[in-house]
């Protein structure tokens, strides 16, 4: 088609632009421009007066100039004058002209908005179409206060030509976003909206753009547009393929314009209407059928605007997160296209997945994929999408799959591209300590991200494991060995020698009784170190001398002679040399009490925000990270520190990037942070047995005050499961949740920790128990950004229960806002030996949606044990007395968990009983004894355990006073181990 | 959409759209930075990118590359299909679009660009009403006497990759 020859070709034009495309250099290129700006300066300011052609041919020359990267200085005046030229031609190269190089000088504006207003009042379609795209493609300010008044009138009068009131729509969405202050639509607002019931197809593609952002901003006053919106977009969806003629794109039925609906519909909450929102329920179940419909044509633009429709439809499901039903089809179709031959469609899903994996209705849903996008994360050829793949791996983690994931994502990192390294090790670094319910676990994991990416750890995240190592006794120990270790490496990262300084430093000693790192191996690894580190981390490791010299005084001497030496003593570095010096005189002349004041242990750290999150949001720039992700990560990261109000006498501890993590440069004041050693307040709650941490805490008369947190005997048992989102709507009691016996069973041999946590909530449970009494502190944590309303707490006790207990609450306030944590006590009596658990029920709203679930609480007829310590031959006098059949209850069962002699002793332990060593002839059998108090009586239990290692099971026996005792405690505790 | 950019396999620009107001000196930037990430990825590659806060949506048509930068909430396969019809409407205009034809009739891609999207929103999808609107305008001028077609093969032999049809490969 010879379409060309209609427009009209510039023959200067074309010989300029050929001779440019022959240019051989930079150099002769712009020499022929300087020949041609000198000719056209002369053509503009010779006498003869130019025609309308010359002017519009040197003025578009001057455009391709400036188009190239030249500067242009001149020529704009010729172009205003071409805006009032009456040949369209003429006319439009000016406007073009003007869009392309606009200048703020105020005469041009002028003259601009002059012309720009006579074509809008010129009643020629063209000509106003021409000056509403001027006006679009600059949208300046001083456009916007010349025609903001004037361009709704034209958008809206019943005269205006098709094509003049789309221009005009956009036009005034350009200046919208522009000058937000100077578009007033008020009257005009419902015919505005109106035109989403236009016939041309064309207005409504380009008034829904306005619509849509008007919506934005006022939400009410455009909110009759959603029904038009859903019964547009219910015409669409049910129109063939043909039905829209030329507004159908390889028939699909005007894609653009579905695509705009499915958006403007997302400003909106679902509509209140039953008979709206069950059209657009079926609108949405129509585009999710379509998709399992063969293609109607190979061509990749049909299954394009197909699934560019399918996806925003998606993205009004998930924005919705009300329709449990769709949501779960969603995430079927987007597991489809997870293994689609087209990268494209990979990389959508793995991205429309991220956003449903933090919806509650869908994110087990979701999670059903992690083989798959495990499997994308190794074999994915295209960087972008395996970093989607990385994305989503991080928003379907939780609990349950927290260690799996975080081990893919390592092994990922190994080959990772550079590019996102330093964002996959902030992710690793952010889920181990969210998830971590085991600290060893999370200390092994850091140190590994270290070893693997430690170019790519920020302080951030070496700070951030100091702070929990501090903040956590029971990983003390732990974290020092593993220090130790990683340290031996010949050629480990300079941020392994950090951290290992700093522990060792700190907690050296707890692994100083090994010969293989007494404190002189110790010393003498790091300092092997010293010579291949930095300024920075030399001047940390002799904060860690000095913390030796202290720790370890028999390493005195030779820590001194390194002091005393040229190279630390007169290093050219005034830091360096200043520590030296200080730290030599101060080791010299401080006595032993001094010394330990000055280098006490560090205090736990206040902070309860992770500062890793909120390096991960400024990385990925705002949005990336969910508000009520960093709630979440505030409130964990309040746990993990232990949370609560310190008060500020620990506040001086807080790192900054500048401050040495040591707090030695402001050394005095450490001493008063932590003299709670001897605190007369022991934590009654603090847990006792061979795996629990050393008997004097040094914050434990703070401790007793803070909610729970995933304590040290949680290293015994499994993690909670991820329990499923209770979705009941009945008000009355749900039912106990299916895995309520479980949950029960992980609080048999434990008081504390988390009972129960989904997305929304998290139960903590702290508890004590004395004779036939209890109390138990529950703590209901809001894991969202929105407030629960009516929230309310229930407990009973069924059948003969509660003749059994006697328990009382004290009810809980109403209202949870979003990130808080609530408490309620619970007293317990045990009036007689019971079985059955009381049942505790929570309901709230979330959201307008009830949430009503009921769990089993953790009161078991152990608690009321008192251990009874006796001799062998008392116990077995006892055992024999204790003979009637029904006094005996048995189970012989395979062992379910490691069979570890601490943990084992730990549990029974933990029971209440008394352990008794050296009473049974089989060393490897356990035996313990204690009474069950109850109001109405005592009864008096014995246990033996036998376990056989090589079978791998265990028989279980017991033996108490009451046969219903016996029973229970057999079905209890066979579940243990 | 925030901004379009055509350019060729050897980086050159051949048009640029901006639908948010910046600095020359902030526009040569970005030109350059998305150029070079554009042609450094391979053939099969997905065609959407994360760049700044904003998505990239690349095709390459013959020698032209087509790169549009999009919000977080826009729609990325409908971009892409965006860039498709636009590509169409040259193609209609021009008869069998080839680089050389948007080079030479730089103005005309921009005026058909005008008409198709404005402010960064698609105008009118409809191919029919795009083109009788060009066409239109067309009419109405006068200067009838320096009509040429720019047969591209006689003005530059050399350059076959330019001339070579966007529709082709």
């Amino acid at each position: 088609m010879p379409a060309v020859s209609k427009g009209d070709g510039m023959r200067g034009l074309a010989v300029f632009i050929s001779d440019i495309r022959n240019c051989k250099s930079k150099e002769a290129e712009i020499k022929r421009i300087n020949k041609e700006l000198a000719n056209i300066r002369s053509k503009f300011k010779g006498d003869k007066a130019l025609d309308g052609y010359s002017k519009k041919k040197y003025v578009c020359k001057l455009l391709f100039i400036f188009l190239l990267g030249h500067d242009i200085d001149f020529g704009h005046m010729e172009a205003v004058n071409l805006l009032s030229s009456n040949k369209y031609t003429e006319k439009q190269i000016g406007y073009l002209f003007i869009s392309v190089l606009v200048n703020s000088n105020s005469e041009l504006i002028r003259l601009i908005n002059n012309a720009i207003k006579n074509d809008l009042s010129s009643r020629n379609p063209t000509f106003m179409c021409l000056a509403l795209h001027c006006i679009a493609n600059v949208g300046s300010r001083e456009m916007a206060e010349a025609f903001a008044g004037e361009i709704p009138r034209i958008l809206v009068a019943g005269d205006t030509m098709d094509s003049v009131k789309q221009s005009a729509a956009l036009c005034l969405l350009r200046l919208y976003k522009t000058s937000p202050d100077l578009v007033l639509m008020g009257e005009w607002t419902s015919r505005v909206v109106h035109l989403l019931n236009d016939q041309h197809m064309g207005v409504v593609t380009a008034a829904i753009s306005l619509i849509t952002c008007l919506s934005q901003k006022n939400p009410d006053e455009f909110k009759t547009c959603v029904s038009l919106a859903v019964s547009r977009l219910s015409r669409i969806v049910s129109s063939a393929s043909t039905d829209l003629q030329d507004y159908t794109y390889y028939f699909v039925p005007a894609p653009w314009l579905s695509c705009k609906l499915l958006r403007l519909l997302q400003c909106y909450p679902p509509p209140e209407d039953g008979a709206v929102k069950g059209r657009l329920v079926e609108c949405l179940e129509t585009i999710l059928n379509k998709a399992q419909e063969p293609p109607k044509s190979k061509k990749v633009q049909h299954s394009n605007a197909k699934n560019a429709i399918l996806f925003e439809a998606i993205a009004l499901i998930i924005h919705y997160d009300s329709e449990p039903n769709l949501l779960v089809r969603a995430c079927n179709q987007l597991g489809q296209f997870l293994q689609h031959r087209e990268t494209n469609l990979r990389y959508l899903a793995l991205e429309s997945m991220c956003t449903l994996a933090s919806s509650e209705f869908s994110h087990e849903a979701v999670k059903t994929h992690i083989e798959t996008v495990i499997n994308a994360l190794k074999t994915e050829r295209d960087v972008s999408v395996r970093q989607r793949a990385a994305d989503l791996l991080y928003a379907m983690c939780d609990r349950s799959n927290a260690k799996q994931i975080v081990a893919e994502m390592l092994s990922y990192l190994e080959t990772a591209d550079y590019s996102i390294r330093e964002e996959m090790v902030l992710k690793v670094a952010i889920l181990a300590e969210k998830y971590a319910v085991d600290y060893s676990w999370y200390v092994d994991t850091i140190l590994n991200l270290i070893r693997i990416a430690g170019d790519y750890v920020s302080e951030e995240v070496w700070y951030r494991v100091i702070q929990i190592v501090i903040n956590r006794d029971d990983v003390q120990g732990y974290a020092a060995k593993t220090v130790f270790e990683a340290l031996q490496a010949p050629a480990c990262h300079e941020n392994m020698v950090k951290v290992g300084g700093y522990i060792l430093g700190e907690f050296g000693n707890l692994i100083a009784g090994d010969p293989r790192s007494s404190p002189l191996v110790q010393f003498n690894l790091l300092h092997s170190k010293f010579h291949l580190c930095s300024v920075p981390t030399r001047a940390l490791l002799l904060s860690a001398y000095i913390k030796f010299i202290n720790l370890f005084p028999e390493t005195k001497s030779t820590i001194q002679e390194v002091l005393r030496s040229d190279s630390q003593i007169r290093n050219s570095d005034v830091e360096l040399q200043q520590r030296a010096v200080e730290y030599l005189k101060l080791s010299s002349i401080a006595s032993t009490d001094v010394l330990a004041t000055v280098l006490e242990e560090m205090p736990p750290f206040p902070e309860r925000e992770s500062s890793i999150l909120a390096k991960l949001k400024k990385k990925k720039g705002p949005g990336a990270v969910s508000v009520s992700e960093l709630e979440e990560g505030k409130r964990e990261g309040g746990e993990l520190n232990g949370g609560g109000d310190r008060g500020d006498s620990s506040a001086i501890s807080t790192p900054s990037p500048s401050a040495d993590l040591l707090g030695l440069r402001s050394a005095a004041p450490v001493g008063s942070a932590a003299p709670s050693a001897g605190s007369l307040l022991v934590d009654v709650f603090s847990e006792s047995g061979p795996a629990a941490p050393a008997a004097v805490n040094d914050d434990g008369f703070l401790r007793d005050l803070e909610p729970p947190t995933e304590s040290s005997d949680s290293l015994l048992a499994d993690p909670p499961p991820a329990a499923a989102p209770a979705a009941v709507v009945s008000e009355d009691p749900a039912p106990p949740l299916p895995e309520s016996d479980e949950l029960l069973n992980k609080f048999v041999c434990k008081n504390n920790g988390v009972l129960f946590e989904n997305q929304l909530l998290q139960i903590g449970i702290k508890s004590e128990y004395r004779q036939n009494l209890g109390r138990m502190y529950l703590f209901y944590g809001n894991k969202t950004s929105v407030q629960f309303v009516s929230f309310s707490t229930t407990v009973t006790c069924p059948g003969e229960l509660h003749v059994q207990l006697n328990v009382q609450t004290k009810p809980v306030e109403p209202l949870v806002e979003g990130g808080a944590q609530v408490q309620q006590v619970i007293n317990i009596e045990c009036l007689s030996d019971f079985s059955d658990a009381p049942l505790l029920n929570i309901k709230f709203r979330y959201g307008g949606a009830l949430q009503n679930l009921t769990l089993k609480l953790p009161v078991t007829i152990n608690k009321f044990f008192q251990p009874t310590e006796m001799a062998s031959h008392d116990f077995f006098q006892r055992w024999k007395q204790l003979s009637q059949p029904q006094q005996e209850s048995q189970k012989i069962f395979k062992a379910s968990h490691a069979m570890d002699t601490e943990v084992i002793k730990a549990k029974l332990l933990g029971l209440g009983t008394a352990l008794l060593e050296k009473v049974d002839p089989n060393p490897e059998n356990y035996v313990c004894a204690g009474v069950i108090q109850t109001k109405a009586q005592q009864v008096g239990c014995l246990l033996r355990l036998e376990p056989n290692a090589q079978a791998q099971m265990y028989r279980l026996t017991l033996r108490c006073s009451k046969d219903t005792v016996s029973k229970r405690l057999c079905d209890l505790l066979a579940e243990q181990f | 959409m925030q901004f379009m950019l055509l350019f060729s396999r050897q980086g050159k620009l051949r048009l640029q759209k901006w639908y948010v107001p910046l600095s020359d000196k902030e526009k040569k930037k970005i030109t350059r930075e998305l150029v070079q990430m554009v042609l450094a990825r391979k053939p099969k590659m997905c065609s959407f990118l994360e760049w700044r806060d904003l998505k990239i949506v690349y095709k390459r048509y013959a020698s032209l590359y087509f790169c549009c930068a999009i919000e977080d909430q826009d729609n990325e396969l409908i971009t892409l299909e965006i860039i498709h019809r636009y590509v169409e409407l040259l193609d209609k205009y021009f008869g069998s679009v080839c680089e050389l034809d948007i080079i030479f009739n730089f103005e005309k891609a921009y005026f058909i660009l005008d008409e198709f999207l404005l402010g960064g929103e698609a105008q009118e999808t409809s191919k029919k009403n795009v083109l009788k609107a060009i066409e239109q305008a067309d009419l109405l001028q006068e200067n009838l006497d320096f009509q040429i077609r720019l047969f591209p093969g006689v003005l530059n032999p050399s350059m076959s990759a330019e001339s070579s049809g966007l529709f082709q490969s």
